[in-house]
C-alpha cells in the first residue's frame, strides 16, 4: 500500500505544474506572424537549402520578415512560389528554372582507368586515393554518391557514369554538394548546348585518356554564330544566356563532347 | 550575516559548480564562445537555480521528509526543474526575445543541466545549509559561480581564437585542456572558506 502515497504526491505535483504551465503559455502567448505558418504550409518541406536558408521553417520566417526574396524555392517550382507571392502580396519573379546535369561524358568505354580500385565504394573515398580510379582526374567516378544524395530518385549510375533525369530534378543541389569532383552543375532547363566535359588538361593529355574529353581545339568558338562559346583553361564553356541551341557547335565538335540538353 | 557571506563565497569560489564539482560542463563548453551569450546563459542558469531551490526546498522539507519519501527527491526535483525551465522559456520569449534566440537550444537544455539538479540536491548534503534562506543564498552563490566560470572561460576562448594552436589540438581538444587549466587555477581558492 505504501506505493500509493508517492504516486499521489508526484501526480499532484505534476498536475499543478501542468496546469500552471498551460496557464502561463496562454497568459504570456507571443503573437507570431500568422503568415509564417501559412508560408510554411505552402513550402514543400524538403529542407533542401536551395533558398540559402537552413530549412523551410527558417525560409518562411525570413520571407515573413521581408529578409528573403520569394521565387527561389527550387523544389516548389512556379506554383509554390506563386502562392508565396499571394500570401506576401507581391509579384514573384521566378528565378530561371534550372536542373542538375553531370558535366562529364566519361562512361567506362570512353575513359581509361589508372588503377583497379577495390576500396570503399563511394566517390568521396575513391577521390581521396589519388583522385579516384580514372585516368581523368576531373571526371565522374561513377560510384553513386549523387544517386544516394538524391531524394527524388532522379539519378542513375550506368556504365560508370551518373545520368540525371532532368524531369525529376527539383534543383535542390543535394547532388552538387555530394559530388567530390564538383561536376554536377545547375543548368537552365530551356534548350541549350552544353559542353559535357570538365577536363582542364591540355588537349594532347586529354586525348590520351578519354575519347570524349574536350581538347580545347577552339572549333566551337569559331563556328558559333552567336558568340556564346569561350575556351578557358583548355575547356570550352557555353554561355546559356547567349546559346540558341542552333546545333552548329554540336555538329563541328571533333570529339563529340557537346550535347543539346533540355 | 557573515554565515551568508561565507555560503555565497563558497558557492562562487571553493565549491564552484563547474570548476570544482564538474557539473554543468555541457553549457560551459557549448555556450562559452562569445562573452555576451556566456553571461546571458550564466544569468539564466542562476535564475533557474534560485527558482528551483525556492520550490524544491519546501517540497523536500514539508512534503517528502514528513512522509518518509526523501528517496523520491531526484525524480521530483527533475520534474520541478523541467517545469521551471519551461516557465523561464515562456517568460524570456515574451519579454526578452533577443536573449531567447541567442541562447537557442541551450535554454531548454538547462532542464538537463546537472548543475541545476546538483544544487537542489546538494542543498541537503551541505553542512552549512540549515534553513530555507541559507539554501537560497547557496543557490545564488552557485549560480554566480557558474556565471563567473562562464565569463572567465569565454575570455580564455576568445584568446584561443587568435593563438597559434597545433593542428591536432584545434577545436575541442584545446578547449578541454584550457578548461582543465582554468579549473586547476580555482584550486588556489581551496581553504579560503572554512
Amino acid at each position: 500500500m505504501h506505493i500509493i502515497l508517492p504516486v499521489i504526491i508526484i501526480g499532484i505535483i505534476g498536475i499543478i505544474a501542468g496546469f500552471g504551465l498551460a496557464l502561463c503559455s496562454v497568459l504570456m502567448a507571443v503573437k507570431t506572424d500568422e503568415r509564417v505558418e501559412a508560408l510554411r504550409a505552402e513550402l514543400p518541406g524538403a529542407n533542401c537549402g536551395a533558398c540559402g536558408y537552413a530549412g523551410c521553417d527558417q525560409y518562411a520566417e525570413a520571407l515573413a520578415n521581408g529578409e528573403a526574396k520569394p521565387g527561389v524555392c527550387a523544389p516548389g517550382g512556379a506554383s509554390v512560389n506563386a502562392k508565396i507571392g499571394e500570401i506576401l502580396g507581391v509579384e514573384v519573379e521566378m528565378a530561371r528554372p534550372v536542373a542538375a546535369t553531370v558535366v562529364c561524358n566519361g562512361s567506362n568505354e570512353h575513359v581509361k582507368e589508372k588503377m583497379n580500385y577495390q576500396g570503399i565504394a563511394t566517390c568521396k573515398a575513391a577521390n581521396m586515393l589519388y583522385g579516384g580510379p580514372l585516368a581523368c582526374s576531373y571526371g565522374c567516378i561513377g560510384l553513386g554518391d549523387c544517386a544516394r544524395a538524391c531524394v527524388y530518385g532522379a539519378i542513375e549510375i550506368k556504365n560508370g557514369r551518373a545520368y540525371i533525369d532532368r524531369s525529376k530534378c527539383t534543383a535542390c543541389t543535394a547532388c552538387t554538394i555530394a559530388c567530390p569532383k564538383g561536376i554536377i552543375k545547375m543548368l537552365p532547363t530551356d534548350e541549350a548546348a552544353v559542353v559535357v566535359c570538365s577536363n582542364c588538361d591540355k588537349g594532347a593529355a586529354t586525348r590520351k585518356i578519354c575519347d570524349v574529353g574536350c581538347i580545347g581545339c577552339m572549333k566551337c568558338v569559331k563556328v558559333c554564330p552567336h558568340d556564346a562559346v569561350k575556351v578557358e583553361n583548355n575547356l570550352a564553356r557555353i554561355d546559356p544566356d547567349k546559346c540558341t541551341a542552333c546545333g552548329e557547335c554540336v555538329r563541328n565538335c571533333p570529339v563529340k563532347c557537346i550535347d543539346i540538353i533540355k | 550575516m557573515s554565515r551568508i557571506i561565507i555560503i555565497v563565497l563558497a558557492g562562487i569560489l571553493t565549491e564552484n559548480m563547474v570548476l570544482s564539482k564538474f557539473l554543468g560542463i555541457c553549457p560551459f563548453l557549448g555556450v562559452s564562445k562569445k562573452t555576451n551569450t556566456a553571461v546571458s546563459m550564466g544569468i539564466a542558469v542562476t535564475l533557474v537555480m534560485l527558482l528551483s531551490t525556492a520550490v524544491t526546498y519546501p517540497i523536500y522539507s514539508y512534503i517528502l521528509v514528513p512522509n518518509g519519501l526523501d528517496y523520491l527527491q531526484t525524480i521530483v526535483f527533475i520534474l520541478v526543474i523541467a517545469v521551471l525551465v519551461q516557465l523561464v522559456e515562456i517568460v524570456l520569449k515574451k519579454y526578452i526575445p533577443p536573449l531567447y534566440t541567442a541562447l537557442g537550444i541551450y535554454l531548454p537544455l538547462i532542464t538537463t543541466n546537472c548543475a541545476v539538479l546538483g544544487i537542489t540536491l546538494l542543498n541537503f548534503t551541505n553542512a552549512r545549509i540549515t534553513n530555507y534562506v541559507d539554501a537560497l543564498f547557496n543557490a545564488l552563490g552557485a549560480g554566480l559561480g557558474f556565471l563567473l566560470a562562464m565569463f572567465i572561460f569565454a575570455g580564455v576562448r576568445s584568446r584561443l581564437e587568435t593563438s597559434d594552436i597545433p593542428e591536432s589540438l584545434k577545436g575541442l581538444p584545446i578547449t578541454l585542456i584550457s578548461a582543465a587549466i582554468v579549473s586547476l587555477s580555482f584550486l588556489g581558492f581551496a581553504g579560503i572558506v572554512g
